[in-house]
Protein backbone atom coordinates (compact mmCIF):
# COMPACT_ATOMS: atom_id res chain seq x y z
CA UNK A 1 0.00 0.00 0.00
CA UNK A 2 1.28 3.33 -1.24
CA UNK A 3 1.13 6.11 1.49
CA UNK A 4 0.11 9.37 0.89
CA UNK A 5 2.90 12.00 2.27
CA UNK A 6 0.76 15.07 2.59
CA UNK A 7 -2.02 13.23 4.74
CA UNK A 8 -0.39 13.14 8.40
CA UNK A 9 -0.31 9.78 9.36
CA UNK A 10 -1.59 10.36 12.96
CA UNK A 11 -4.29 12.89 13.40
CA UNK A 12 -5.21 14.16 17.27
CA UNK A 13 -7.63 16.48 17.04
CA UNK A 14 -9.47 17.95 20.21
CA UNK A 15 -9.55 14.69 22.09
CA UNK A 16 -10.34 14.49 25.92
CA UNK A 17 -10.75 11.33 27.76
CA UNK A 18 -11.22 11.14 31.52
CA UNK A 19 -10.81 8.19 33.62
CA UNK A 20 -13.92 8.75 36.05
CA UNK A 21 -12.63 12.33 38.03
CA UNK A 22 -9.53 12.25 36.58
CA UNK A 23 -8.76 13.82 33.61
CA UNK A 24 -6.24 12.19 31.00
CA UNK A 25 -6.20 14.20 27.94
CA UNK A 26 -8.06 17.41 27.76
CA UNK A 27 -8.71 19.02 24.17
CA UNK A 28 -5.36 17.63 22.70
CA UNK A 29 -4.03 18.25 19.22
CA UNK A 30 -1.55 17.93 17.26
CA UNK A 31 -0.52 15.67 13.69
CA UNK A 32 2.64 13.47 13.46
CA UNK A 33 4.04 13.61 10.00
CA UNK A 34 4.44 10.80 7.87
CA UNK A 35 8.33 9.23 7.59
CA UNK A 36 9.48 10.95 10.54
CA UNK A 37 10.24 9.60 13.97
CA UNK A 38 8.28 11.28 16.48
CA UNK A 39 9.08 11.37 20.34
CA UNK A 40 5.76 11.83 22.74
CA UNK A 41 7.66 13.24 26.00
CA UNK A 42 5.48 13.69 29.13
CA UNK A 43 6.05 13.05 32.95
CA UNK A 44 4.16 9.87 34.83
CA UNK A 45 0.58 10.50 33.97
CA UNK A 46 0.85 13.34 31.20
CA UNK A 47 -1.44 11.35 29.78
CA UNK A 48 0.79 9.27 26.76
CA UNK A 49 -0.02 5.63 27.00
CA UNK A 50 -4.41 6.82 26.81
CA UNK A 51 -3.23 8.91 24.07
CA UNK A 52 -1.29 6.17 21.90
CA UNK A 53 -4.45 4.01 23.14
CA UNK A 54 -6.49 6.15 21.19
CA UNK A 55 -4.29 6.45 18.41
CA UNK A 56 -4.35 2.67 18.24
CA UNK A 57 -8.00 2.19 18.23
CA UNK A 58 -8.08 0.00 21.80
CA UNK A 59 -9.39 3.61 23.30
CA UNK A 60 -12.18 5.35 22.25
CA UNK A 61 -12.12 8.52 23.44
CA UNK A 62 -15.39 10.75 25.62
CA UNK A 63 -14.05 13.82 22.84
CA UNK A 64 -12.47 14.84 19.72
CA UNK A 65 -11.24 12.82 16.76
CA UNK A 66 -8.48 10.46 15.74
CA UNK A 67 -7.58 10.30 12.24
CA UNK A 68 -4.34 7.50 11.05
CA UNK A 69 -2.90 8.38 7.44
CA UNK A 70 -6.42 10.03 6.88
CA UNK A 71 -8.98 7.73 7.81
CA UNK A 72 -11.18 7.92 11.54
CA UNK A 73 -9.44 5.25 13.55
CA UNK A 74 -11.28 2.22 13.59
CA UNK A 75 -10.97 -1.45 12.22
CA UNK A 76 -9.88 -0.42 8.80
CA UNK A 77 -6.86 1.42 10.17
CA UNK A 78 -5.69 -1.38 12.44
CA UNK A 79 -3.76 -3.27 9.74
CA UNK A 80 -1.76 -0.18 9.13
CA UNK A 81 -0.72 -0.18 12.56
CA UNK A 82 1.55 -1.73 14.68
CA UNK A 83 0.85 -1.05 18.41
CA UNK A 84 3.64 -2.26 21.77
CA UNK A 85 1.55 -1.45 24.99
CA UNK A 86 4.04 -0.64 28.09
CA UNK A 87 3.88 -3.98 29.73
CA UNK A 88 4.76 -5.46 26.03
CA UNK A 89 1.39 -7.59 26.53
CA UNK A 90 2.16 -11.58 25.07
CA UNK A 91 0.59 -14.59 25.93
CA UNK A 92 2.53 -16.17 28.85
CA UNK A 93 1.67 -20.13 27.93
CA UNK A 94 3.03 -19.86 24.67
CA UNK A 95 6.58 -20.41 23.51
CA UNK A 96 8.53 -17.95 21.20
CA UNK A 97 7.79 -19.94 18.14
CA UNK A 98 3.97 -20.24 18.76
CA UNK A 99 3.54 -16.56 19.01
CA UNK A 100 5.37 -15.86 15.72
CA UNK A 101 2.75 -18.48 14.41
CA UNK A 102 0.11 -16.65 15.66
CA UNK A 103 0.69 -13.59 14.13
CA UNK A 104 1.32 -14.82 11.23
CA UNK A 105 -2.90 -16.29 11.16
CA UNK A 106 -3.65 -12.78 12.67
CA UNK A 107 -1.60 -10.21 10.18
CA UNK A 108 -2.70 -10.45 6.40
CA UNK A 109 0.57 -8.46 5.91
CA UNK A 110 2.78 -10.46 7.90
CA UNK A 111 6.50 -10.70 6.90
CA UNK A 112 7.65 -14.51 8.34
CA UNK A 113 11.06 -14.14 7.25
CA UNK A 114 11.42 -10.38 8.42
CA UNK A 115 10.20 -12.20 12.16
CA UNK A 116 12.45 -14.69 11.67
CA UNK A 117 15.19 -12.51 11.50
CA UNK A 118 14.19 -10.07 14.08
CA UNK A 119 13.94 -12.76 16.49
CA UNK A 120 17.22 -14.20 15.95
CA UNK A 121 18.90 -10.47 16.19
CA UNK A 122 17.63 -10.37 19.51
CA UNK A 123 18.95 -13.81 20.21
CA UNK A 124 15.26 -15.01 21.54
CA UNK A 125 14.72 -18.96 21.95
CA UNK A 126 12.06 -19.75 19.91
CA UNK A 127 11.02 -23.05 22.21
CA UNK A 128 11.04 -20.75 25.68
CA UNK A 129 7.51 -19.92 27.13
CA UNK A 130 7.30 -16.08 26.49
CA UNK A 131 6.41 -16.09 30.76
CA UNK A 132 9.52 -17.31 31.33
CA UNK A 133 11.11 -14.55 29.42
CA UNK A 134 13.00 -11.80 30.97
CA UNK A 135 11.01 -8.02 30.64
CA UNK A 136 13.73 -7.06 27.98
CA UNK A 137 13.22 -10.12 25.82
CA UNK A 138 9.38 -10.04 26.46
CA UNK A 139 9.61 -6.29 25.27
CA UNK A 140 11.92 -7.37 22.20
CA UNK A 141 8.94 -10.00 20.97
CA UNK A 142 6.60 -7.62 21.45
CA UNK A 143 8.30 -5.42 18.91
CA UNK A 144 9.17 -8.34 16.58
CA UNK A 145 4.79 -8.74 16.58
CA UNK A 146 4.87 -5.17 15.62
CA UNK A 147 7.46 -4.99 13.41
CA UNK A 148 6.73 -7.89 11.30
CA UNK A 149 2.82 -6.81 10.12
CA UNK A 150 4.68 -4.50 8.61
CA UNK A 151 2.59 -1.52 9.35
CA UNK A 152 2.82 1.88 7.94
CA UNK A 153 2.56 3.61 11.82
CA UNK A 154 4.37 2.03 15.03
CA UNK A 155 3.30 3.35 18.13
CA UNK A 156 5.52 2.19 20.79
CA UNK A 157 5.20 3.02 24.52
CA UNK A 158 8.38 3.21 26.67
CA UNK A 159 9.62 0.67 24.07
CA UNK A 160 13.40 0.98 25.32
CA UNK A 161 12.02 1.35 29.17
CA UNK A 162 13.06 -2.75 30.21
CA UNK A 163 16.07 -3.12 27.67
CA UNK A 164 20.20 -3.22 28.79
CA UNK A 165 22.25 -0.95 27.21
CA UNK A 166 23.48 -3.07 24.54
CA UNK A 167 19.71 -4.15 23.40
CA UNK A 168 18.57 -0.38 23.43
CA UNK A 169 20.87 0.49 21.05
CA UNK A 170 20.22 -2.51 19.06
CA UNK A 171 16.46 -1.67 19.26
CA UNK A 172 17.17 1.73 18.03
CA UNK A 173 18.87 0.54 15.47
CA UNK A 174 16.40 -2.06 14.25
CA UNK A 175 13.74 0.66 14.50
CA UNK A 176 16.31 3.40 12.03
CA UNK A 177 16.57 0.31 10.09
CA UNK A 178 12.88 0.40 9.13
CA UNK A 179 12.76 3.89 8.89
CA UNK A 180 15.22 4.43 6.46
CA UNK A 181 13.86 1.21 4.30
CA UNK A 182 10.36 1.49 4.49
CA UNK A 183 9.43 5.29 5.32
CA UNK A 184 7.79 3.64 8.37
CA UNK A 185 6.15 5.94 10.92
CA UNK A 186 7.11 6.22 14.51
CA UNK A 187 5.47 7.62 17.54
CA UNK A 188 7.39 6.78 20.61
CA UNK A 189 6.69 8.00 24.23
CA UNK A 190 9.55 8.13 26.50
CA UNK A 191 10.60 10.29 29.63
CA UNK A 192 14.10 9.34 29.05
CA UNK A 193 15.06 12.67 27.24
CA UNK A 194 18.68 10.91 26.58
CA UNK A 195 17.18 8.00 24.78
CA UNK A 196 15.42 10.30 21.82
CA UNK A 197 18.07 12.33 21.13
CA UNK A 198 18.63 11.87 17.44
CA UNK A 199 16.53 9.32 17.39
CA UNK A 200 13.07 11.75 16.67
CA UNK A 201 13.22 14.20 14.14
CA UNK A 202 9.80 15.75 15.93
CA UNK A 203 8.50 15.83 19.37
CA UNK A 204 5.66 16.32 21.12
CA UNK A 205 5.49 17.21 24.70
CA UNK A 206 2.54 16.20 26.77
CA UNK A 207 1.56 18.09 29.86
CA UNK A 208 -1.41 18.03 31.68
CA UNK A 209 -3.42 15.96 28.65
CA UNK A 210 -2.35 18.61 25.73
CA UNK A 211 0.21 18.79 23.96
CA UNK A 212 2.25 22.14 25.25
CA UNK A 213 5.24 21.78 22.70
CA UNK A 214 4.68 20.21 18.65
CA UNK A 215 7.03 20.62 16.16
CA UNK A 216 10.57 19.34 14.12
CA UNK A 217 13.21 19.12 16.66
CA UNK A 218 15.87 21.49 14.81
CA UNK A 219 13.57 24.62 14.44
CA UNK A 220 12.08 24.39 17.59
CA UNK A 221 15.48 24.33 19.18
CA UNK A 222 16.39 26.97 17.00
CA UNK A 223 13.56 29.12 17.86
CA UNK A 224 14.70 28.76 21.65
CA UNK A 225 17.12 30.14 23.86
CA UNK A 226 18.80 30.28 27.08
CA UNK A 227 19.91 32.76 29.30
CA UNK A 228 21.81 33.01 32.21
CA UNK A 229 22.96 35.72 34.68
CA UNK A 230 23.35 36.93 38.04
CA UNK A 231 20.01 39.17 39.08
CA UNK A 232 18.35 39.78 35.89
CA UNK A 233 14.31 40.25 36.08
CA UNK A 234 12.28 38.74 33.89
CA UNK A 235 10.88 41.49 32.99
CA UNK A 236 14.17 42.65 31.24
CA UNK A 237 13.64 39.66 29.00
CA UNK A 238 11.29 41.87 26.31
CA UNK A 239 9.96 40.44 23.66
CA UNK A 240 10.69 36.75 24.83
CA UNK A 241 8.17 34.16 25.64
CA UNK A 242 9.52 32.98 29.23
CA UNK A 243 9.07 28.98 29.54
CA UNK A 244 10.78 28.41 32.78
CA UNK A 245 13.16 30.09 35.10
CA UNK A 246 15.25 28.59 38.11
CA UNK A 247 17.13 30.63 40.16
CA UNK A 248 20.05 29.80 42.73
CA UNK A 249 21.00 32.64 44.93
CA UNK A 250 21.31 36.36 42.68
CA UNK A 251 21.58 33.39 39.50
CA UNK A 252 19.07 32.93 37.23
CA UNK A 253 18.66 29.88 34.55
CA UNK A 254 15.69 31.31 31.88
CA UNK A 255 14.18 29.13 28.66
CA UNK A 256 12.45 31.29 26.41
CA UNK A 257 10.69 30.80 23.18
CA UNK A 258 12.83 33.33 20.61
CA UNK A 259 13.04 32.85 17.15
CA UNK A 260 15.26 36.43 16.91
CA UNK A 261 19.18 36.99 16.89
CA UNK A 262 21.11 36.22 20.38
CA UNK A 263 20.59 39.43 22.40
CA UNK A 264 23.02 41.58 23.30
CA UNK A 265 23.21 42.39 26.92
CA UNK A 266 24.74 41.03 30.80
CA UNK A 267 23.24 37.95 29.84
CA UNK A 268 25.16 34.85 28.53
CA UNK A 269 22.89 33.46 25.84
CA UNK A 270 23.05 30.16 23.98
CA UNK A 271 20.97 27.94 21.82
CA UNK A 272 19.55 24.88 24.24
CA UNK A 273 20.30 21.06 23.62
CA UNK A 274 17.14 18.82 23.06
CA UNK A 275 17.86 17.99 26.67
CA UNK A 276 17.58 21.42 28.43
CA UNK A 277 14.62 22.20 26.07
CA UNK A 278 12.51 19.31 27.16
CA UNK A 279 13.33 19.28 30.79
CA UNK A 280 12.15 22.93 30.77
CA UNK A 281 9.05 22.33 29.44
CA UNK A 282 8.22 19.11 31.30
CA UNK A 283 9.28 21.28 34.47
CA UNK A 284 7.26 24.27 33.63
CA UNK A 285 4.60 21.98 33.55
CA UNK A 286 4.79 22.07 36.97
CA UNK A 287 4.62 19.00 39.50
CA UNK A 288 3.00 15.12 38.07
CA UNK A 289 -0.25 14.39 38.82
CA UNK A 290 -1.20 17.72 39.93
CA UNK A 291 -4.56 18.47 37.37
CA UNK A 292 -5.94 15.26 39.17
CA UNK A 293 -8.33 17.41 41.43
CA UNK A 294 -10.58 18.78 38.84
CA UNK A 295 -12.93 16.93 36.74
CA UNK A 296 -15.26 19.17 34.33
CA UNK B 1 33.77 5.29 7.47
CA UNK B 2 32.25 4.73 10.67
CA UNK B 3 30.49 7.63 12.77
CA UNK B 4 31.01 8.33 15.84
CA UNK B 5 28.08 10.21 17.36
CA UNK B 6 28.15 11.91 21.05
CA UNK B 7 25.50 13.04 22.32
CA UNK B 8 26.47 15.32 25.04
CA UNK B 9 28.48 17.63 23.17
CA UNK B 10 25.83 20.95 22.00
CA UNK B 11 26.73 20.04 18.42
CA UNK B 12 23.72 18.67 16.79
CA UNK B 13 23.65 15.34 15.20
CA UNK B 14 22.97 16.07 11.89
CA UNK B 15 26.57 18.33 11.96
CA UNK B 16 28.38 15.91 13.18
CA UNK B 17 27.96 13.74 10.54
CA UNK B 18 28.65 16.93 8.31
CA UNK B 19 31.69 17.18 10.48
CA UNK B 20 32.97 13.49 10.19
CA UNK B 21 32.68 13.18 6.60
CA UNK B 22 35.24 16.41 5.77
CA UNK B 23 37.49 15.14 8.60
CA UNK B 24 37.55 11.64 6.53
CA UNK B 25 37.82 13.42 3.53
CA UNK B 26 40.59 15.99 4.60
CA UNK B 27 42.48 13.25 6.23
CA UNK B 28 42.28 10.68 3.14
CA UNK B 29 40.51 7.99 5.14
CA UNK B 30 37.85 8.68 2.56
CA UNK B 31 39.02 9.04 -1.27
CA UNK B 32 37.80 10.36 -4.33
CA UNK B 33 35.39 7.15 -5.49
CA UNK B 34 34.69 6.07 -2.39
CA UNK B 35 30.36 5.40 -1.66
CA UNK B 36 29.20 6.50 1.86
CA UNK B 37 27.43 4.39 3.82
CA UNK B 38 24.01 4.36 3.25
CA UNK B 39 21.15 6.13 5.50
CA UNK B 40 20.07 2.29 7.03
CA UNK B 41 23.41 1.06 7.34
CA UNK B 42 24.25 4.44 9.14
CA UNK B 43 20.73 4.02 11.34
CA UNK B 44 21.00 0.30 11.96
CA UNK B 45 24.57 0.93 12.99
CA UNK B 46 24.27 4.34 15.12
CA UNK B 47 20.63 4.26 15.91
CA UNK B 48 20.45 7.56 14.15
CA UNK B 49 17.26 8.89 12.81
CA UNK B 50 17.70 7.90 8.61
CA UNK B 51 15.93 11.35 8.19
CA UNK B 52 19.41 13.57 9.60
CA UNK B 53 21.46 11.27 7.73
CA UNK B 54 19.82 11.85 4.05
CA UNK B 55 19.75 15.87 5.32
CA UNK B 56 23.91 15.62 6.36
CA UNK B 57 24.44 13.80 2.99
CA UNK B 58 22.37 16.86 1.32
CA UNK B 59 24.40 19.44 3.01
CA UNK B 60 27.78 17.35 1.58
CA UNK B 61 26.56 17.29 -1.82
CA UNK B 62 25.91 20.67 -1.72
CA UNK B 63 28.68 21.70 -0.39
CA UNK B 64 30.24 19.79 -3.79
CA UNK B 65 32.08 17.35 -1.35
CA UNK B 66 29.66 13.83 -2.52
CA UNK B 67 27.75 13.00 -5.62
CA UNK B 68 24.83 11.18 -5.48
CA UNK B 69 24.39 8.33 -8.57
CA UNK B 70 21.19 7.31 -9.01
CA UNK B 71 20.16 3.65 -7.16
CA UNK B 72 23.94 3.13 -6.12
CA UNK B 73 24.58 5.28 -3.25
CA UNK B 74 26.30 8.55 -2.52
CA UNK B 75 29.63 9.28 -3.67
CA UNK B 76 32.89 11.16 -2.63
CA UNK B 77 33.62 13.27 -5.58
CA UNK B 78 36.54 12.53 -7.85
CA UNK B 79 37.27 15.93 -8.56
CA UNK B 80 38.24 16.47 -5.10
CA UNK B 81 41.84 18.13 -4.83
CA UNK B 82 44.03 16.03 -3.37
CA UNK B 83 46.10 17.18 -0.26
CA UNK B 84 48.63 19.19 -0.36
CA UNK B 85 52.10 16.39 0.19
CA UNK B 86 52.90 18.57 3.19
CA UNK B 87 50.43 17.67 5.88
CA UNK B 88 51.78 14.70 6.30
CA UNK B 89 54.80 15.74 7.93
CA UNK B 90 52.26 18.36 9.54
CA UNK B 91 50.21 15.64 11.00
CA UNK B 92 52.88 13.57 12.52
CA UNK B 93 54.37 17.20 14.07
CA UNK B 94 50.98 17.74 15.57
CA UNK B 95 50.44 14.42 16.93
CA UNK B 96 53.61 14.29 18.58
CA UNK B 97 53.02 17.97 20.00
CA UNK B 98 49.59 16.12 21.04
CA UNK B 99 51.27 13.73 22.98
CA UNK B 100 53.47 15.86 24.83
CA UNK B 101 50.10 17.97 25.80
CA UNK B 102 48.57 15.53 27.19
CA UNK B 103 51.91 14.55 29.42
CA UNK B 104 51.86 17.37 30.97
CA UNK B 105 47.93 17.32 31.97
CA UNK B 106 46.04 19.38 29.13
CA UNK B 107 42.83 18.01 27.55
CA UNK B 108 41.28 18.21 24.36
CA UNK B 109 39.51 21.40 24.86
CA UNK B 110 42.87 23.34 26.40
CA UNK B 111 44.52 21.80 23.10
CA UNK B 112 42.07 22.81 21.13
CA UNK B 113 41.55 26.49 22.86
CA UNK B 114 45.95 26.92 22.36
CA UNK B 115 45.45 25.73 18.34
CA UNK B 116 42.50 28.41 18.00
CA UNK B 117 45.41 30.83 19.69
CA UNK B 118 47.83 30.23 17.56
CA UNK B 119 45.95 30.16 14.64
CA UNK B 120 44.49 33.23 15.54
CA UNK B 121 47.67 34.82 16.11
CA UNK B 122 47.14 36.41 19.43
CA UNK B 123 49.43 33.39 20.92
CA UNK B 124 52.50 34.33 23.23
CA UNK B 125 55.69 33.87 20.59
CA UNK B 126 59.11 32.21 21.41
CA UNK B 127 60.65 35.63 21.27
CA UNK B 128 57.96 36.72 24.06
CA UNK B 129 59.07 33.79 26.38
CA UNK B 130 62.60 34.61 25.50
CA UNK B 131 61.80 38.47 26.88
CA UNK B 132 60.16 37.23 30.11
CA UNK B 133 63.60 34.73 30.60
Amino acid sequence: MSTDRTVPALDVAGVSHSFGRRRALYDCSFTVPVGGVTALIGRNGAGKSTLLRAASGLLRPDGGEVRVLGEPVGDRSLPRIGYVAQQAPLYPMLTVAQTLALGRRLNPRWDAGYAQHLTDDAALPSTARVGTLAPGHRSRLALVMALAKRPELLLLDEPLASLDPVARTEVIGTLMADVAERGTTVLLSSHVVADIDGVCDHVVVLAEGRACLVGEVEPVLAGHLVAVGAGFEISTLDGAEVIEVRTAGRDAIALVRSAGPVPAGDLAWHRPTLEELLLGYLRAAGPELKREVSAA
Amino acid sequence: MIFRIDRRTGTSVYVQLVQQVRQAIRMGRLAPGDRLPTAREVSERTGINPNTVLKAYRELEVAGLVEPRQGSGTFVRRDLAPLPDHTEALRRELADWVTRALAAGLDISDMQALIVEAAAGTAPTLEDAHHVD
